[in-house]
């Protein structure tokens, strides 16, 4: 059917045209969302496993109810809970979902590539819900639709993102995405914090946040990964929340503010300050609501269309 | 595919007529335009149906409620035919209690006036839901029929029912022919 993938791996493969029709349909998801009975029967009868090898909160619930209020039956699996733990093989597992007669399994990993892996094997549609330190599509079109909401365009918009870019799936599936509907990205990171050759993905790099508080329409705040990064990275945390930490003084100071955005969980007191973080929460807890629409809209991209 | 018109059925002056006949038949009968809301099902019956609010309103003289439906959320048929981008529905006032006239431009299977009837229902609870089409094709697939139809127009499965607004297509009519 023109092409359409069943898949939904990375967001370096949707082009402007889809990342846009995508983000169209979510607006009438949310609608949705919104209305007395929340919940239109689009997917019913099909099934969907949320294939969780990593802990989420919020990601998994988010597809759970995307799927729900199209109708489809969820199924969530953890790894913690499961046959892995008795040495099972991720091929065995995969296969052993499928063969119970699933549409499409929503996969998240801690090793970058999984999904791509799992596409090969199984013959149902498979969505990447975060893979390792390589990409997080769903999250950065839930940007993307918030951007979008709030500012009124993308195309020209000037995104400046902060943080530890290195290990941030996140970061760089925004990267992609803002590129491809027209975007600028000014990164913003200590060179400890940035992958070697990230100048080719066509961002620029600072190591000042006040310049990139001047610049920028958008301020997107990645979360310090505690778990991922050690402090060698950078002398401390204090240290980096002094550089690049979003502080009170730094925000008072700012004259035209811009929208700020975090993919949460987020670090009080580290990547921003708690005072700061009260003041700009509508935004943040508006990506969640948007993840809910983003994730229906593309549920019913790869599930209502003519896969059959 | 390409559509190959064999006859050009109405212009814009019958499309024309015919609406301003049909706001009348709305309006008789249901006594007025009181406690009536008119929904367009994306894309060309939502224009109609500001067509025949534009008519209703004039004749009646005070302004009547009207809404859009998207009913893609809806469909038993997804999966089965090509997939548009999903719009927005548009329904900015309570329609319980109220007389809802559901608008589209071609009456054929029924399978998207039964979507249109459920995605109102989770709306609320309509008095009651009548159905306005500008053209009835036949080859019903379920029991439904319409309450106000423009033009009745017997087709063969094979053929097509291309009907262009000039909101949308820069033009009013409506032809037969064939996909090609």
């Amino acid at each position: 059917m023109d092409g359409k993938s069943k898949h939904l791996l990375s967001i370096a493969d949707l082009d402007e045209e889809k990342i846009i029709s995508l983000l169209d349909s979510a607006r009438s998801f949310a609608q949705v969302s919104t209305r007395p009975i929340k919940k239109v029967p689009a997917l019913r009868g099909r099934t969907i496993v949320n294939l969780f090898f990593e802990p989420s909160t919020r990601t998994r619930m988010s597809f759970e109810l995307a799927a729900k209020r199209l109708s489809a039956d969820v199924i969530s699996f953890s790894s913690g809970s499961s046959s892995l733990s008795k040495g099972e093989s991720l091929k065995d597992t995969a296969k052993t979902i499928v063969a119970m007669g699933v549409d499409a399994v929503v996969v998240r990993h801690s090793s970058s590539g999984v999904p791509h892996i799992l596409s090969n094997w199984i013959d149902c549609s498979v969505i990447n819900a975060g893979d390792g330190m390589h990409e997080h599509p769903t999250q950065a079109l839930l940007d993307l639709y918030t951007m979008r909401e709030r500012l009124g365009r993308l195309e020209g918009l000037k995104v400046a993102i902060v943080g530890d870019i290195d290990h941030s799936r996140v970061a760089r599936s925004n990267i992609i995405a803002l590129n491809k509907v027209g975007a600028e990205v000014l990164l913003v990171a200590p060179h400890s914090l940035l992958p070697a050759k990230i100048e080719e993905m066509g961002v620029s790099i600072t190591g000042s946040l006040d310049e990139a508080l001047t610049w920028c329409d958008v301020l997107y705040l990645l979360r310090i990964q505690l778990e991922r990064v050690s402090e060698s990275r950078f002398p401390s945390l204090r240290e980096y929340t002094l550089q690049f930490g979003l502080t009170q003084t730094r925000w008072s100071k700012c004259t035209s503010k811009p929208l700020v955005m975090h993919p949460g969980p987020m670090n009080r007191g580290v990547e921003i300050a708690s005072v700061v973080a009260d003041e700009v929460e509508p935004v943040i807890t508006g990506q969640v609501a948007a993840g809910v629409a983003v994730r229906m809209a593309v549920l019913y991209d790869l599930l209502g269309g003519g896969n059959e | 595919m390409a559509f190959i018109a064999r006859a050009k059925l109405l212009d814009a002056e019958d499309m024309r007529r015919i609406i301003r006949r049909i706001s009348h038949e709305i309006l008789e009968k249901n006594k007025g335009s009181d406690d009536l809301a008119l929904l367009g099902i994306r894309t060309r019956g939502a224009f109609l149906a500001k067509r025949l609010a534009k008519d209703i309103e004039e004749i009646e003289g005070k302004p009547l409620l009207v809404g859009t439906l998207d009913v893609s959320m809806y469909r038993d048929d997804i999966g089965s035919r090509p997939q548009a981008r999903v719009g927005p529905t548009e329904i900015d006032f309570d329609i319980n209690e109220k007389k809802v006239v559901i608008v589209d431009d071609v009456l054929y299977t029924g399978r998207t006036t039964r979507a249109a009837m459920d995605a109102i229902m989770d709306f609320g609870r309509p008095k009651v839901i009548q159905l306005c089409v500008l053209v009835d094709r036949g080859h019903r697939e379920l029991p439904i029929r319409a309450d106000y139809v423009g033009k009745n127009i017997p087709t063969s499965g094979g053929e097509r029912v291309k009907v262009s607004l000039v909101e949308v297509d820069g033009v009013d009519m409506v032809e037969i022919g064939k996909e090609s």
